[in-house]
């Protein structure tokens, strides 16, 4: 895979890796991370002219340090605070013991990446950064790379059976100038189930990346809330492989961010399984949000539905990169995606790559894409029955949204998560 | 109650003048029909009623119990007691019918100064207007007039306007589409609402409705005008002869 790169982008991924150093750690974790710096070294990072980057650009997240963001101060109590979970806590990308919950829960063992030693992840030593390295073919994604070789906290779960309650990630921003890694490694038993929630800005830059390995049988529940800082930069990876019979389903809400790109690369590569993902975007004025996706299909009669919803004003950007790879045998693939923007006003940009690529014959794939507007006949329709202009024009956004917000099962958390956009919305009325 | 004088409207976007100065006044209690070909400007006439954009009134006026209605925004009306049952009803996906409903009679209350209603309050009144136009739970739980057949949907209308109690209730073509039997539980749902104060102004292109929602006064509209009025007796020379007769004796 190794190409020659052009001398700027070798000066680039050089200057980005010079402050750095690879963490210490259980000598599995130490060769992973070699392993990762090799990668990187090879791929180098991206640069504006790489097809891959053409929406969204890399400069902020490749640049040596990270810009300033603003720590947000708000007295609204933080999502998920009603939900009964097991709460872990990062305080600017380290790991806080005193504000976390004991990580104690039935069927679910929970280890901190900074401190394993090499006999307590001996499930987690053929993980770790495994799964990020499958993700890098065909398309290289270099920030994973090199999260992968430098991030020096995040948590390994192995769950063993269904459990209780779900585990959260809290993460507080309180540096304005944080410059964070994190690598979460997650591994699904057969016929064991987990939630997973994560919450919070991080950081004012965050390079994130969740493997999560699904045994046959498992179920992986993951919602998320990026947080509300509007000056924050974000990129984010999550790469999931999926055994027979398997459940993958993952939700994100994103509010706000000047830079904010989340990745998924997921494989089905046992029969029956079924991949969810979706996402709620919504930004106001200095706002790139960027979801790109990347899912192959690699076994029997699975399903995959892509939801993707922004809403954009005042000049914000919203970007989806989707594809279905449907590789040959796997028959009866059941894949969906559709990806939509909304705008607010006449400012703001939606852009949408989807594509699909099959080499089986016996599939139903389908996929849209759209950009509009508030529909005027259904805005009219509303107020006439006595609902005020903004109230209808909100009512008509969150039902734009609600297809990507019924992707989460549990009620009590979508319901969290609707009043979070019902907030947004209200603090942008005039 | 409802007072439309010489009123004239054009498309905001083309130099296309739509009602030519049309009159009708609706007085309390009362039942008026509106009858005409197609393209002579009824739905056009409702829709500058409840205040859709795309027109321009450029003469006359409409006032409800004595307040301008043009100078309203659609929510005002109706909030001042004006209801159009659409000839089309719009979809809306992701907007449960229930949560709709209960906005719109909530936003109508507030607006009038009145408490809002509870949940069970709500529920307890809506299940038994609904049962009443024999639509079912299920049907409240759907996403507004959504996958709704043509039926369902105008019994929707009615269902809503039931729930609104507006005092004036214009009705376009509500019966256009039904078979004889929607038709009459969508009637029987109009009359119940009947209380001899409440105006109603039914549009409809055949004397059938009018069977059922006997009106007190008919108008036969042509090219944007109201070419007759009479009673009821005036739908049933429609049925038989058609329009071609009255528009010649006009023209
Ligand atoms: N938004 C519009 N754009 C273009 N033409 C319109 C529009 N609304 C109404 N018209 C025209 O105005 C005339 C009256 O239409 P309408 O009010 O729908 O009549 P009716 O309801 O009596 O059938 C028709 O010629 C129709 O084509
Ligand atoms: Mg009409």
């Amino acid at each position: 895979m190794a190409q020659a790169r052009p001398g700027r982008a070798v000066d680039a991924t050089r200057a980005r890796l010079a402050p750095l150093k690879l963490p210490e750690g259980a000598a599995p974790l130490t060769a992973a991370r070699q392993a990762a710096l090799a990668r990187l070294s090879d791929m180098g990072l991206p640069g504006r002219r790489d097809e891959y980057w053409r929406f969204t650009d890399p400069a902020i997240l490749n640049a040596p340090e990270a810009p300033a963001a603003a720590v947000l101060e708000t007295d609204e109590a933080p999502v998920f605070d009603a939900i009964d979970r097991l709460r872990l806590v990062f305080v600017d990308g380290v790991f806080d013991p005193a504000q976390s919950d004991d990580p104690a829960l039935a069927g679910v063992e929970i280890s901190r990446l900074a401190e394993v030693a090499d006999d307590d992840i001996h499930w987690a030593h053929g993980l770790y950064g495994t799964l990020e390295a499958r993700g890098q073919v065909p398309v290289a994604r270099p920030f994973a790379a090199l999260n992968t070789a430098f991030a020096g906290d995040g948590v390994l779960i192995r769950v063993t059976g269904r459990a209780a309650r779900p585990v959260s990630l809290c993460y507080l921003h309180r540096d304005a100038r944080s410059d964070i890694m994190l690598h979460h490694v997650v591994r699904v038993e057969s016929g064991a189930s987990l939630t997973l929630l994560e919450n919070g800005p991080a950081a004012a830059r965050q390079n994130k990346v969740l493997e999560v390995d699904i045994a046959d049988g498992g179920a992986f529940h993951h919602v998320r809330a990026q947080g509300r800082d509007h000056e924050r930069r974000a990129i984010t990876h999550i790469f999931a492989r999926l055994g027979t019979e398997s459940l993958f389903k993952s939700f994100t809400l994103t509010v706000n961010g000047s830079l904010v790109r989340n990745e998924a690369v997921i494989e089905l590569t046992g029969d029956n399984a079924t991949a969810h993902i979706a996402g709620a975007a919504v930004g106001d004025g200095a706002f790139h949000q960027d979801d790109t996706v990347f899912v192959t299909h690699d076994a029997l009669n699975c399903e995959s539905r892509q939801v993707f919803k922004k809403v954009l004003r005042n000049g914000a950007t919203g970007v989806f990169q989707g594809k279905i790879l449907v590789k040959e045998g796997a028959q009866k693939t059941d894949g969906y995606q559709i990806s939509q923007g909304l705008m607010l006003d006449g400012d703001s940009e939606f852009l949408a790559k989807p594509e699909l690529e099959i080499y089986a014959d016996d599939v139903a794939c389908s996929h849209g894409s759209t950009t509009g507007a508030i529909d005027e006949e259904a805005l009219f329709y509303l107020r006439s029955r006595g609902v005020a202009l903004q109230d209808a024009q909100d009512m008509l956004v969150l039902a734009f949204l609600s297809e990507a917000l019924d992707e989460v099962e549990s009620e009590e958390i979508a319901g969290d998560l609707r009043a979070r956009l019902e907030a947004w919305l209200e603090r942008r009325r005039g | 109650m409802l007072e439309i004088k010489n009123l004239q409207v054009k498309l905001e976007e083309e130099d296309k003048q739509i009602l030519k100065g049309v009159d009708l006044a609706v007085g309390a209690g009362e039942v008026h029909a509106i009858m005409g070909p197609n393209g002579s400007g009824k739905s056009t006439l409702s829709y500058v009623l409840s205040g859709k954009d795309g027109y321009e009134v450029n003469g006359g006026s409409a006032t409800l119990d004595g307040a301008n209605l043009l100078e309203m925004e659609p929510e005002e009306r109706a909030a001042a007691g004006l209801f159009l049952a659409f000839q089309y009803p719009v979809e809306i996906p992701g907007v449960g019918n229930m949560t709709f409903l209960r906005t719109a009679v909530n936003a109508q209350r507030k607006a009038r100064g009145q408490e809002e209603l509870s949940a069970a309050a709500f529920l307890k009144l809506i299940r038994a207007r609904a049962k009443q136009l024999k639509i079912d739970a299920e049907m409240l739980k759907r996403p507004v007039n959504v996958g709704f057949s043509g039926g369902e949907k105008k019994r929707n209308e009615i269902l809503q306007m039931a729930m609104l109690e507006p005092k004036m209730c214009v009705l376009d073509e509500t019966d256009s589409g039904l078979d004889v039997d929607a038709m009459k539980l969508v009637a029987e749902g109009v009359n119940a609402l009947r209380d001899g104060k409440r105006g109603f102004l039914v549009i409809t292109h055949y004397q059938r409705l009018l069977d059922h929602i006997r009106p007190d006064v008919v108008h036969i509209m042509a090219a944007g005008r109201i070419v007759r009025t009479g009673g009821p007796e005036l739908a049933l020379e429609v049925e038989q002869n058609g329009y071609a007769d009255i528009l010649e004796e006009v023209a």
